[in-house]
């Protein structure tokens, strides 16, 4: 079997997907161009740390509708809200007396398990059909976001603090620890993540039956339960991006829908088949987001998302696939 | 004697209960009533779009607000008559819908459904930045207020137009060209259908619509238009409604109204449910289990019961 999986593996063996030259010559320049600035500007080095503590949560987010879109082709409209239900959970057993570390980990658990039987329950009966997927998603959208309202009230809630409220001095530049914590648990999960795919047996099923499932089946891989655990993964991801959201925003049940909307924004950047791109998409909006907000006047907050989804169309009308996405042959 | 359709029947008879209710109704109901009219108006719209023409849309929302806050412009500050804001909203909105429509040639599927989101999100927040100009949060009343009887006669009429003109394009060679380009634009192309064309006059067409419903959405709210109401809520609702109602026909449309139009209404007067969050549950278990039950909508059902009733 594993054999054979490997064979089908092949055509994804390019992590990147199809990322263009041109493409990768921009990711260098706007790198140099961020370091360039980092080291003339202290206040450009600050913004740009708080981009990427921004940006990889809309990393993983994006990377979550991403692992669900490879394998079935439809975009998740509850992942923000699976997320943020997620870190109810979270705070109900910090209150219940576990410590914030215990309440993660227990908490990534009953993520996994939490998306595993919504695929199983709601979506797999209808995966056939896209729109039926969209509109059942967004049925869960309001079904959690009322439930949640309903059990723990709308008014904001308050965690311990995960990396305590300290600063770092470096030179003259100021960095929260909160920031650096951030972007440290999401680089971690996302590269076991990653590695998982990579060098497991289950993630090489997983991603078989994600670009073949016919002959992964075939071959003797349980496609229904590769794409179930694919949807578990993909909430474990949403639960660490929401216990990352909570130090900045607060628990309230509308923490998760703006990220929700940049990682949309850093999926479809990245290509959305493309989990690599999901993670350059996530960093770029989080940074640029900051930068522009910082140094041009028009930008004020209200046009945050805007400006965000005009970059995102931008890109869209030159590429049509995304920074990393593959053009598709189609047969007729 | 030819037969008469069936569905021509059930429009007349839906005409008739909808011309008789003003005379039972009170002025609460009216406007739920109205407010049911609306929701159909919008749902007509979308429909055109992702149902006949296979274009999803989740920002109907952002066409309302134009629609809406045309209205809401044109009545403040010129003091224009309230009826002949529709005509304007209709026109606004269509220009956005073809503005809009020819970017999105380019996407398809989950990318168009996406960018469509993006409009839902970023339209209402214009209203934010020029505050000035169309009122912030607080929103941008109207000169004139209208009474719920004024808001259910205009509402209903302005319905029961829009659905004549849906059904006569609909029925004819645009219809089938936009059935041609959503079933498969490659034999729609070797037909000599021009694909811009009618996928750009189908995202203005169905724009429009939604124009109308946001002009009569924001006389519905005392001639207010606010950004908060024309949320991504608003969208998703639509895109509900358009689902239960089933796609790519015209019969379930006034199911799907009704279903959002009323469905909060009656479940925050149930006694297990009660607070207002406890509607989103509800709202959402239906949605679900309806897609679950009836993939097809009402339109679905109704087609299987008269091929039951066929058979039998």
């Amino acid at each position: 079997m594993v054999a054979l999986a490997r064979k089908l593996d092949l055509r994804d063996r390019r992590l990147g997907g199809g990322v263009s030259l041109p493409v990768l010559a921009g990711i260098v320049a706007a790198c140099v161009f961020l370091v360039i600035g980092c080291l003339t500007s202290s206040i450009f080095a600050q913004q740009t740390v708080a981009g990427l503590s921004q940006g990889v949560i809309y990393s993983s987010l994006a990377l979550a509708l991403v692992l669900i879109y490879r394998a079935t082709e439809v975009i998740n409209f509850a992942q923000g809200e699976m997320a943020m239900a997620t870190t109810y959970i979270a705070y109900q057993l910090t209150l219940w007396g576990l410590s914030y570390w215990a309440a993660f980990f227990l908490t990534l658990a009953i993520a996994f398990v939490f998306g595993v039987v919504v695929q199983v329950t709601v979506i797999r009966p209808i995966q056939q059909s896209v729109i039926a997927v969209v509109i059942v998603t967004i049925g869960l959208f309001l079904l959690i976001d009322g439930l949640v309202t309903w059990k723990f009230g709308a008014d904001l809630k308050f965690m311990a603090a995960p990396f305590g409220n300290s600063v770092y001095h470096v030179g003259t530049v100021t960095f929260a620890r909160q920031d650096l914590g951030t972007l440290v648990v999401t680089v971690v999960s996302v590269v076991l993540l990653w590695l998982l795919f990579q060098y497991t047996k289950l993630g090489l099923a997983m991603r078989a039956a994600a670009l073949r499932p016919a002959a992964a089946a075939l071959v003797g891989v349980r496609v229904r339960w590769m794409l179930a655990i694919g949807w578990g993964l993909a909430a474990v991801l949403g639960a660490v991006a929401g216990l990352m959201t909570e130090p900045t925003t607060f628990l309230q049940p509308t923490m998760m829908q703006a990220v929700l909307l940049y990682a949309f924004a850093a999926a479809v950047l990245g290509g959305l088949e493309s989990p690599v791109g999901a993670v350059v998409g996530g960093l770029a909006i989080g940074i640029f987001l900051n930068l522009v907000g910082q140094y041009v006047g028009f930008a004020t907050s209200e046009l945050r998302l805007p400006i965000a989804f005009a970059v995102l169309l931008g890109v869209l009308l030159l590429k049509p696939t995304g920074l990393f996405g593959r053009k598709t042959a189609r047969r007729v | 004697m030819r037969r008469i359709p069936a569905g021509l029947v059930v429009a007349a008879f839906a005409a008739v209960v909808i011309g008789l209710l003003p005379f039972t109704l009170d002025g609460y109901h009216e406007g739920l009533a109205a407010r049911v009219a609306i929701y159909f108006i919008a749902i007509l719209g979308l429909n055109i779009l992702t149902g006949y023409t296979g274009q999803i849309s989740i920002g109907h929302g952002a066409f309302m607000a134009i629609g809406g806050y045309t209205t809401a412009v044109m009545s403040h500050y010129h003091h224009t008559n309230l009826v002949a804001t529709l005509p304007m909203a209709f026109a606004t909105a269509f220009v956005c819908g073809v503005v809009v429509g020819i970017p999105a040639l380019r996407f398809s599927g989950v990318y168009l459904a996406l960018a469509t989101f993006a409009l839902a999100v970023s339209v209402p927040q214009f209203a934010l930045k020029f505050s000035k100009f169309l009122g912030a949060r607080n929103g941008l009343q109207t000169s004139q207020t209208v009474t719920h009887e004024w808001l259910y006669i205009v509402s209903w009429t302005s319905a029961a137009i829009l659905f004549l003109v849906a059904w006569l394009l609909l029925r004819g060679r645009t219809g089938r060209a936009f059935r041609a380009v959503r079933d498969s634009e490659l034999a729609a192309v070797s037909t000599g259908i021009s694909l811009p064309i009618y996928k750009v006059l189908a995202f203005g067409v169905s724009a429009a619509f939604a124009g109308v419903a946001g002009s009569l959405f924001v006389l519905a709210t005392f001639g207010f238009a606010q950004p908060d109401e024309f949320g991504v809520l608003l969208s998703l609702q639509i895109l509900i409604g358009a689902a239960v109602a089933g796609l790519g026909s015209l019969w379930g449309v006034l199911a799907g109204a009704v279903f959002i139009g009323l469905l909060p209404e009656i479940s925050s007067s149930a006694p297990l449910v009660g607070s207002s969050h406890g509607q989103d549950v509800v709202f959402g278990l239906i949605v679900v289990a309806i897609m679950l039950l009836l993939p097809n909508g009402v339109a679905g059902l109704l087609l299987r019961l008269s091929r039951l009733r066929a058979r039998a």
